[in-house]
């Protein structure tokens, strides 16, 4: 019996798997059920935005913008744009900028609740993410009702707007924060603190906060290590420097700081957050012209411009260099969820495949947004 | 007079052949009902109407529907399959689920086969079911469904010994293992009913026997052998078509088996729970079934609430917390049986 030798199995989890939340392959080294090691394969979903924004008019960009994070398409066009006006130097009216918020604050519950809901679906709870879905409608609806898309907007543009917010927006955005607080509630009482869920996440796939530093990780999966960095506070742009709100971090409490929970967790605070944001913009709502600062001609003078922003996943950043032609000369995108996907193998070695699932969950990619 | 059917047909092929088929006859309507009812259950309790089109009437021939779309499918034998295995396997499920039913006492004067051992009989042959699914895991040549197989035989060896143990619980106080004598020693009204007896201890017999076969039928929250989002299917991940259907129908009929067993058990089966009204051999069929299709309903309730456990905590619940409770259990009621009777 003292040699009874076991065999290592390779064991290709995605690109068509239920849970790697698009088309993710993640190679899996596996003892039984422990995984030795995962290595993620990526590039199923690249469609060369990098590339393909050589050659496309500023303007033009705004809709690849939109198909990076097709979860967080506000937020995506959000941090382009505003690259583009610094780079163009020119100051939009306020209301622009407030409705920007909102909508990006919007998109981000949006975003955070198909997470949150996927996440309860990864677990094997089913019903939450139906929940979800349906108050994810209603921010869908608001879009709709805006701009007339409810994916890819292509809402902000260089310089303003597409279309002002529609009549009776406010009302409605309103009901909907009345409707959501209790439907937060609702959420904790049937998932997050839910005995099993708690089981299968706390202390599973914790995340250091050095390692999350040293990985480059930023947004949820950082603040879920209670590394209070959030760029809307740290570094603030649009208008975010006037509201009053605050930055949630994981702290530990059901195991071990930095574990799957925390990091679940945190996207459900900060969903309270962003309807604190969104109600002081919607209190404070200047008037103006969303159309007046569009450039009739985006031709920029040459230089380069770094914008950063928080979009729902963490930090997005673009780095464009103008040649002072009407197309930039290069658009670099610095997607959050290619620096999150890199931790997956540092923190789920030695844990089991169904824990495997519940770390994909939690670090929150979106391929799109990871492959470009 | 415990089986009508012999009773008029005698007991020879004649009668055996439909009494055997009897319960058949039962699975199939009752498995699209279920699988109706889980359909429209869910989609209530998430906010949504679930079917509403197929047959008019809330879109009760879905399940229909589905069959129906399941027999026209290909039946695809992967190219790597242990062919013969693979061909077997649903059919062993299917057989462990429906040889169940044939000890399940429907009414006083009904019983498919009305043997001493009943109760043992039909813990065994749900046995047959696990072993249907490790062959068609092992089977299937695939990673995932070899997975689910592996988590399945970890789960009978862990749900398996909690079940028996909460059995053995009530088989002490009835002092038979025959179903029908089970039955009978619940007779009048729904306080002699089991669930009720030796309080507290009945009662905990039953949650862990209840938890048990949830484990059993792979049901959430311990459906970790197919578990979708982790093991895609788990081992019925290469079948499709009509085998595929049998796994699923084989599902629904574990789940009103155990449902039944626990209203046997635990609920006085066929009694009525107002005495002797509204009882007899026909309310008996009504009172099991509704009795069944309550505990079924709990199943679909928590399937649609809780997420699930993981497998070694699948083992710990049954090792460290079920079967040392069951074990104290047994020995309480022992005990009251011995001392008070």
């Amino acid at each position: 019996m003292a040699e009874l030798r076991t065999e290592e199995m390779v064991l290709n989890m995605g690109p068509q798997h239920p849970s790697t939340h698009g088309v993710l392959r993640v190679e899996l080294v596996v003892d039984g059920e422990v995984v030795v090691d995962a290595i993620p394969h990526i590039g199923y979903l690249h469609r060369c935005f990098e590339k393909h924004a050589e050659v496309m008019s500023y303007q033009q960009i705004v809709p690849y913008c939109d198909r990076m994070d097709y979860l967080g398409s506000m937020n995506n066009d959000h941090a382009y744009v505003l690259g583009v006006e610094k780079l163009l130097n020119i100051q939009v009216p306020e209301r622009v900028e407030y409705i920007r918020v909102i909508m990006a604050e919007f998109q981000r519950i949006a975003s955070h609740l198909v997470s949150v809901g996927t996440y309860g679906l990864d677990i094997g709870a089913f019903t939450p993410f139906l929940f979800c879905f349906r108050d994810r409608e209603m921010i869908l609806d608001l879009f709709e009702m805006t701009c007339g898309a409810r994916l890819l907007y292509n809402y902000m543009w260089p310089g303003g707007l597409s279309h002002d917010l529609p009549p009776g927006f406010v009302e409605k955005a309103r009901a909907f924060i009345k409707h959501f607080r209790p439907a937060i509630k609702e959420l904790n009482e049937l998932l997050s603190y839910n005995e099993i869920f708690v089981k299968r996440t706390a202390n599973v796939g914790v995340l250091p906060a050095d390692i999350a530093i040293n990985y480059g990780a930023s947004g949820p999966t950082l603040r879920g290590s209670g590394v209070k960095w959030d760029l809307r506070k740290c570094e603030p742009y649009s208008v975010y420097d006037k509201f009053n709100w605050d930055i949630v971090v994981g702290t530990g409490e059901m195991g071990t700081l930095g574990d799957c929970w925390d990091r679940y967790m945190v996207k459900v605070w900060e969903m309270e957050q962003s309807l604190r944001i969104i109600e002081q913009a919607l209190d404070t709502l200047p008037e103006g012209d969303v159309h007046a600062a569009i450039p009739k001609r985006v031709r920029p003078p040459v230089g380069e411009v770094y914008v950063r922003s928080e979009s729902p996943r963490g930090e997005l950043a673009y780095y464009i260099v103008s040649d002072g032609s009407q197309k930039p000369y290069r658009v670099k995108g610095r997607a959050p969820s290619f620096s999150n996907l890199s931790l997956l193998p540092e923190i789920s070695r030695g844990y089991l495949i169904a824990d495997m699932i519940a770390i994909i969950g939690s670090v929150d990619i979106t391929l799109g947004d990871v492959d470009r | 007079m415990h089986n009508f059917i012999t009773y008029y047909l005698g007991a020879g092929f004649w009668g055996s052949l439909v009494s055997s088929i009897i319960p058949l006859v039962f699975i199939l309507p009752f498995a699209l009902v279920a699988i109706w009812l889980e359909l429209k259950i869910s989609a209530h309790m998430q906010d949504r109407v679930g079917p509403m089109r197929t047959g008019r009437w809330h879109g009760w021939a879905q399940p229909l529907a589905d069959v129906t779309k399941l027999i026209q499918k290909e039946d695809i034998i992967p190219a790597a399959a242990d062919k013969a295995l693979y061909i077997l396997a649903p059919a062993l499920v299917f057989v462990g689920a429906y040889a169940a039913y044939a000890a399940i006492p429907f009414s006083p004067a009904y019983i498919g086969s009305d043997i001493n051992l009943g109760i043992f009989y039909i813990v065994a042959v749900s046995a047959l079911v696990v072993i249907g699914i490790l062959m068609a895991g092992w089977s299937s040549n695939n990673k995932w469904s070899l997975l689910g197989a592996m988590r399945t035989a970890a789960q009978l060896v862990s749900y398996e010994i909690p079940s028996s143990l909460a059995i053995l619980a009530v088989v002490m106080v009835a002092g038979s293992l025959n179903l029908n004598d089970i039955c009978a020693a619940q007779s009048g009204w729904f306080w002699n009913w089991f669930v009720f007896g030796k309080f507290p201890f009945l009662f905990i017999t039953f949650i862990i026997y209840f938890i048990a076969s949830l484990a059993e039928t792979n049901r959430s929250p311990f459906d970790i052998p197919e578990a979708e989002s982790e093991l895609v299917a788990g081992y019925h991940t290469e079948y499709s078509g009509m085998r595929f259907a049998f796994f699923y129908l084989a599902e629904y009929a574990n789940m009103f088996v155990v449902a039944a067993v626990a209203a046997v058990l635990f609920f006085g089966g066929w009694n009525s729970p107002f005495g002797t009204f509204l009882s007899g051999p026909v309310w008996g069929v009504f009172w099991l079934i509704s009795k069944g299709m309550v505990l079924v309903f709990i199943q679909i309730w928590l399937r649609w609430t809780l997420p699930r456990f993981r497998v070694d905590q699948l083992m710990y619940l049954s090792w460290k917390i079920l079967t040392p409770f069951a074990l104290v259990n047994i020995f309480a009621v022992g005990l009251w049986v011995v001392l008070r009777g």
